[in-house]
């Protein structure tokens, strides 16, 4: 190749370059970099015994939930959702707390009872595909203040990218390439950018991987060395558990090994990902369970509407969360058995259902 | 019966039943989407195949769904698997149509479903984002949008692009990376159906519904609308429509009862 044609393209290189660089990367806040070393470092260190890891929910959230700590829950907001930790995260007061708001729900309601009720400062830092919305429940008014006030530091994604971060994560690659974001202020605010695809010079937006250092997950059933089975949707918790650099289980029930060993087809989430696992049966409630029990629509009606009034928030708080023992407590003030009971027969039988109160 | 009494949203959900071709694959959310799919199923598309983004699919759906990820939307389903799948199935080009909705909408079909005010550290009001709405919208061939008619909705401008419609006109979504030849195709409103015009990809509309006249719809717009020649009138809900929406879809009334 000539000098002259070698110069040629060059500048068309860098015109292309150019272009690309003109296609806008996103100017939010990264919450934790895309470190792949660090975290292999983390993941060598990790125990990878058969050991027992049952324990209770309060010492598990002490053991491996700290102040500081980026956190991810699993399951889709009210469904599948591992109430029963959140609610201890929310006791015991951690702080200054980074969370990944991949269609939140109501999980990102209870999280926000830690933030302006007295209790410190518990979210900090948020990147948000979905967040204060309960879907077709309406708005939390609590969440809404919160976000609202600018209290916390905020990072657009959508729920698809912020899957993939954690996709990107487990694979134990910096990030990976998506189509979606492009043009639209979604990606404006996010902390993702955009390339030149290397074989088509396509644009293309590129999420960076994310390791939350601890991870909540519901699940049906685990052994005592944490491996799991989920019944129905996995949302995106194949991944997260695999990204996490700490994962704490709360099942509906414990089962034997031999059980898991028979058949292994059905583990959704192998030991070695596993710090702890807690048998917390109704541990999604008043989120839905799959082949379990329904979600409590009257529970989480009755929590958005006294979140209209921040005192009679506080005294709902007080009387479900703080004043409780244990989630036991929680669900004995929240109906009790009599209210489990409806939940698992609109679950399973759900034509059933009875007209809503007039 | 000629001439039945029918409320906005039964209005919005049997015209949007009616773009649902049978042994197509739509993406549905929870509420007048899923209603209009449910609709669509029991009437002229018995085979259409519901996706919910959370991994349901194919589900015989007993009831309506409260959440896009509760145990209803893969009741008795073909798949349930995880919403990287449902989106990855997206991405290939698989899926036909999904409904989406937001708090605003501009003349080339882009959605603000994340904050009202232009501050975002500190929003006006502050809605919930995306969630799968920016990868649906950029990912499906045909986006529907059912939503009400009113100025505060329909604005020239957007306090924030949350999903891409036509971004700000042709070839916009591609430059932008983003797949080829999708974007939306039908906004039905309790005024009308409105289409995007095939070269400038602005708003326009293709039909009003009945009893509703041009001022009207100019009146409850923000921006300036075309109008498709010759303009349609929207066909009426059905008796047949309105009996099966009533009796199976909604027998609660959580959609239908409400105004719009």
């Amino acid at each position: 190749m000539t000098v002259e044609a070698q110069n040629k393209l060059q500048a068309e290189e860098s015109l292309l370059s150019d272009q690309v660089n003109g296609l806008p990367d996103g100017d939010g806040p990264l919450f934790s970099a895309p470190d792949c070393e660090a975290a292999r470092a983390v993941f060598r260190r990790k125990s990878k015994s058969l050991t027992d890891k049952v324990t209770s929910v309060p010492e598990a959230v002490r053991q491996f939930v700290h102040d500081g700590d980026y956190l991810a829950s699993g399951g889709f907001g009210g469904d599948r959702i591992a109430t029963a930790l959140l609610h201890e995260i929310v006791r015991q007061k951690r702080q200054n707390l980074g969370f990944a708001g991949h269609t939140a729900t109501h999980d990102f309601q209870i999280l926000c009872a830690g933030n302006d009720t007295g209790r410190g400062q518990l979210l900090k830092q948020v990147d948000i595909a979905y967040v204060v919305g309960l879907e077709a429940r309406g708005l939390s008014p609590h969440a809404r203040r919160i976000v609202e006030s600018g209290q916390l530091q905020l990072c657009e994604w959508t729920n698809y990218t912020l899957a993939l971060r954690f996709q990107a994560a487990a694979m134990g690659i910096p990030f990976l390439p998506v189509r979606t974001m492009g043009g639209t202020d979604t990606l404006r605010y996010s902390a993702a950018k955009s390339i030149a695809c290397p074989f088509t010079d396509q644009p293309m937006v590129v999420v960076p991987a994310l390791w939350p250092d601890v991870a909540v997950i519901h699940v049906h059933e685990a052994d005592r060395f944490g491996n799991c089975r989920i019944r129905g949707t996995s949302v995106s918790d194949w991944h997260l558990a695999r990204c996490a650099k700490r994962l704490i289980i709360s099942c509906e029930r414990l089962i034997e090994t031999d059980q898991i060993r028979q058949d292994p087809t059905a583990t959704a989430i192998p030991y070695y990902c596993v710090d702890a696992v807690c048998e917390v049966p109704m541990g999604s409630y008043p989120g839905n369970m799959p082949y379990e029990y329904y979600s409590d629509e009257q529970h989480l009606q009755e929590w958005l509407t006294v979140e209209k009034d921040p005192a009679q928030h506080l005294a709902f708080l007080e009387n479900h969360l703080f004043a409780v023992d244990d989630f036991n407590g929680y669900l004995e003030v929240s109906g009790g058995a009599n209210r489990q009971q409806q939940l698992r027969q609109l679950e399973n039988f759900p034509e059933d259902e009875a007209p809503p109160p007039a | 019966m000629t001439n039945p009494t029918y409320t906005p949203a039964e209005m919005m959900i049997c015209a949007a039943a009616s773009y649902l071709e049978d042994h197509a694959l739509v993406v549905v959310g929870t509420g007048a989407p899923c209603a209009a799919a449910m609709l669509a199923q029991k009437t002229t598309a018995p085979h259409l195949m519901l996706m919910f983004e959370a991994g349901g699919v194919g589900p015989l759906l007993p009831r309506m769904p409260i959440s896009v990820g509760d145990s209803r939307t893969f009741y008795r389903g073909l798949l349930a698997t995880s919403m990287a799948d449902i989106m990855e199935t997206c991405q290939r080009g698989l899926v036909d149509y999904t409904f989406l909705g937001g708090a605003q909408i501009d003349p080339f079909g882009n959605l603000n479903s994340t904050q009202i005010g232009h501050d975002y550290q500190q929003p006006k009001v502050r809605l919930p984002g995306s969630g799968g709405a920016n990868d649906l919208g950029s990912l499906c061939w045909r986006i529907l949008v059912i939503t009400p008619h009113d100025r505060r909705r329909f604005v020239p401008q957007l306090d924030f692009i949350t999903t891409p419609g036509y971004l700000d006109g042709p070839g916009a979504r591609e430059a932008a990376g983003l797949p080829a030849d999708g974007g939306p195709y039908k906004v039905i409103t309790d005024l009308g159906v409105l289409g995007f015009h095939s070269e400038t990809k602005r708003m326009q509309v293709e039909s009003l519904h009945p009893g509703v006249d041009l001022s009207e719809i100019e009146a409850r717009t923000g921006f300036e609308l075309t109008f498709q020649q010759p303009l349609q009138e929207t066909p009426l809900p059905t008796a047949e429509q309105l009996k099966i929406l009533r009796e199976q879809v909604d027998p609660h009334r959580y959609i239908i009862g409400r105004s719009a």
